[in-house]
């Protein structure tokens, strides 16, 4: 799950992490309160889960009530490739001398904690690869380890870090680390980290992604969670607890397990067709899932087949028949479905439809045969 | 012969009391797994099905002689019961758990290697050795015994591949499920180096997907180190960047990660890779019989 900037600057905040105080806004005339709160200059920066929003004209400095007013009408709803802005952050225009990168990532080839930290901040890591290979430190954190000031000290002098700050440095790395063990964070990153006039090191940015598995120990991240789905699809079949991804095309699909589930997005791809979604029954897929993600994946308008492929291990295919029928008499279903059950009781589940006499209903064995069919389906 | 799971397996669940811990250990019983124990805390001396219920993992061990436990408990306490298995003295851990957090993993990675033991999972839907033994919710039906030993990370996916090579007349000698998680115990690396091993093992069939790169990594061992010919399969071409796509571990982070890169790394290294489980599952009929 990833924070918006200002939720992770909050979290900053509790763990004592340096960071910019501000207000968050939703509204233009909540923005103009808060800037007024706060005195000019200040920032008016766009709350977006994609980054260079600066280049995309969503962070801007406003001298006074009328620039803020303006510059908040401006950027409130407008579209940062792809992701709506619903809400506004306000804070205080910083002094900036230097700007540094720093970041702490899990990285899952070594099994360890990565730190990252270089003197040239403000743009991309590919960037600073691209513009210097040496600029980068990385650091793996050796399990049992910590990365504690020493650590940070050598770190932060290896990256050419301004001396008078090198302390600094060491302990918003020291702080961000603890962050990461403490908050279940898999990615901590900000860029920059800033060095202001009077030389103080503060987080100016915060990108941070929250392991999913970790919800029921962070309650209150999990409640932020909840308003994060822009997609209508998306947050209602999270109110169900199904695992859907839209994908925008017109053909709607539902497989038993991720790895099936992906793979049947792949053949019907190849069979020359657009996957709407992706939506994972999960194991021993009874009526009721079967009724809900029905729900969920016709009520995308743009889906105009949709294919079922079940591939019964645990899951039972007369079980997963008996949903289908049952889905049907409920829901309105005005898009052909096809289905291909295999697998454990699949002649028992095949026999059910077949006796069902549901119209648009269409049976198939294998995936490849469900796919082209699907795809003639969906496109006539 | 067949790898991690065999007649040798004495096995103890941990969770066997639980719903889904009684259903899926007495059917591994029934497939002919020496099933030894459950074990639950604080309902020690009970049992089920006639299998004795010990409090620890280590008692399993002394009183009934287990050797490979099962992990079976709910996400928020199995990486403190895998650590659990790990001291008890037990070889092999199987952990089956969905939903374990990353940072927890982490720690139970590590004090699993630097033990020796061997850890499959967690988010896997654990081994099958044919005619041997089963440990895990793997539909045994599926599958008969064979020379082609499959890993995967993947569950149905893999029951898919195992049912069209049974139909195709061709068996398996062991399958693995090594998870889906961003980080399990044992990655392609460790169970191709146990396949190269087996002498009932001929080919091997090695199902990716997205997310990581234990599939680019795998590509170059097997250049370097695996003799015997290895069949690929990648799902997630379709999948888009960011997005969770059901495995906690299926995720394309910025350009890395993705199918095409993974297909491509196992094809420069002369990998052949199916385009859909079908495909992959006759050219590794059409290569074993080549």
């Amino acid at each position: 799950m990833d924070l918006l900037e200002y939720q992770g600057k909050q979290l900053f905040a509790t763990h004592g992490v340096p960071t910019t105080e501000g207000r968050h806004a939703a509204t233009v005339d909540d923005a103009v309160a808060a800037a007024e709160e706060i005195g000019y200059p200040c920032v008016v920066k766009a709350q977006v889960r994609i980054g260079k929003r600066g280049k995309a004209g969503g962070i801007k400095i406003a001298a006074d009530s009328d620039e803020a007013r303006a510059h908040s009408e401006a950027i409130l709803g407008m579209d940062i490739r792809g992701f709506t802005v619903n809400d506004l952050w306000i804070e205080a225009a910083s002094d900036i001398a230097n700007e540094y990168y720093a970041s702490i990532i899990l990285d899952r080839s070594e099994k360890k904690l990565l730190v990252l930290l270089s003197r040239m901040g403000g743009m991309d890591v590919e960037e600073i690869a691209d513009k210097d290979p040496n600029a980068m430190v990385r650091r793996h954190i050796e399990p049992g380890a910590e990365l504690d000031l020493d650590l940070g000290r050598e770190l932060a002098h290896q990256a050419g870090i301004d001396d008078d700050v090198v302390d600094g440095v060491a302990e918003m790395l020291n702080g961000l680390a603890k962050v990461a063990v403490a908050e279940d964070a898999t990615l901590i990153e900000i860029n920059p980290l800033v060095v202001t006039g009077d030389r103080k090191v503060i987080a100016l940015d915060a990108k941070i992604t929250i392991d999913g598995n970790s919800m029921f120990r962070h309650p209150e991240l999990a409640e932020l969670s909840d308003s994060s789905a822009d997609d209508p699809q998306e947050a209602m079949a999270k109110e169900r607890g199904l695992t859907y991804v839209k994908l925008g095309g017109n053909v709607g699909i539902l497989g038993n397990g991720a790895g099936l589930c992906m793979s049947t997005l792949d053949v019907v791809a190849q069979a020359g067709g657009k996957p709407a979604n992706f939506l994972d029954a999960g194991g021993g897929s009874k009526a009721e899932a079967i009724v809900d993600a029905l729900e969920v994946i016709t009520s995308d308008p743009n889906v105009t087949a949709v294919l079922f492929n079940i591939f019964g291990g645990i899951t039972r295919c007369d079980e997963v028949a008996k949903g289908i029928i049952e889905a049907s008499s409920e829901i309105d279903l005005k898009v052909p479905l096809v289905v291909r059950l295999d697998g454990t009781n699949s002649e028992a589940g095949l026999a059910l439809l077949a006796e069902s006499g549901l119209q648009n209903l269409h049976n198939e064995t294998t995936m490849l045969g469900a796919a082209a069919r699907v795809v003639d389906l969906a496109n006539p | 012969m067949s790898i991690i799971v065999n007649s040798d397996t004495k096995l103890v669940v941990s969770g066997l009391t639980g719903r889904e811990g009684t259903f899926h250990g007495l059917r591994n019983r029934d497939y002919g797994t020496d099933l030894v124990a459950g074990v639950t805390p604080g309902k020690g001396g009970q049992d089920v099905d006639g299998v004795p219920v010990f409090d620890t993992i280590a008692e399993s061990v002394s009183e009934a002689g287990a050797n490979t436990s099962m992990v079976f408990v709910p996400a928020r306490f199995a990486a403190a019961a895998i650590d659990e298995a790990i001291d008890s003295g037990v070889h092999t851990v199987i952990a089956i758990t969905e939903g374990i957090p990353v940072h927890d993993m982490l720690k139970t990675y590590w004090k699993a290697r630097e033990a020796g033991v061997r850890l499959i999972g967690p988010n896997c839907p654990g081994v099958l050795s044919p005619g041997e033994a089963n440990v895990g919710i793997i539909p045994a039906q599926f599958f008969d015994p064979g020379p082609i030993g499959v890993v995967s990370k993947s569950g149905t996916l893999t029951y898919q591949i195992g049912n069209e090579l049974k139909q195709a007349g061709a068996g398996n000698s062991s399958i693995v499920g090594i998870g889906g998680d961003p980080i399990v115990g044992s990655d392609f690396i460790d169970i191709l180096t146990l396949f190269e091993e087996d002498p009932a093992t001929e080919l091997i069939v090695m199902v990716g997907e997205i997310g990581g790169d234990a599939e680019e990594r795998a590509a170059d061992f097997i250049a370097e180190r695996i003799s015997k010919p290895v069949v690929g399969y990648i799902a997630g071409f379709t999948a888009p960047p960011g997005k969770q796509m059901g495995h906690a571990g299926a995720i394309i982070s910025g350009s890395s990660g993705t199918a095409q890169a993974k297909k491509d790394a196992l094809e420069a290294k002369g990998v052949r890779v199916g385009t859909s489980p079908t495909e992959a599952a006759q050219i590794a009929v059409e290569v074993l019989n080549g």
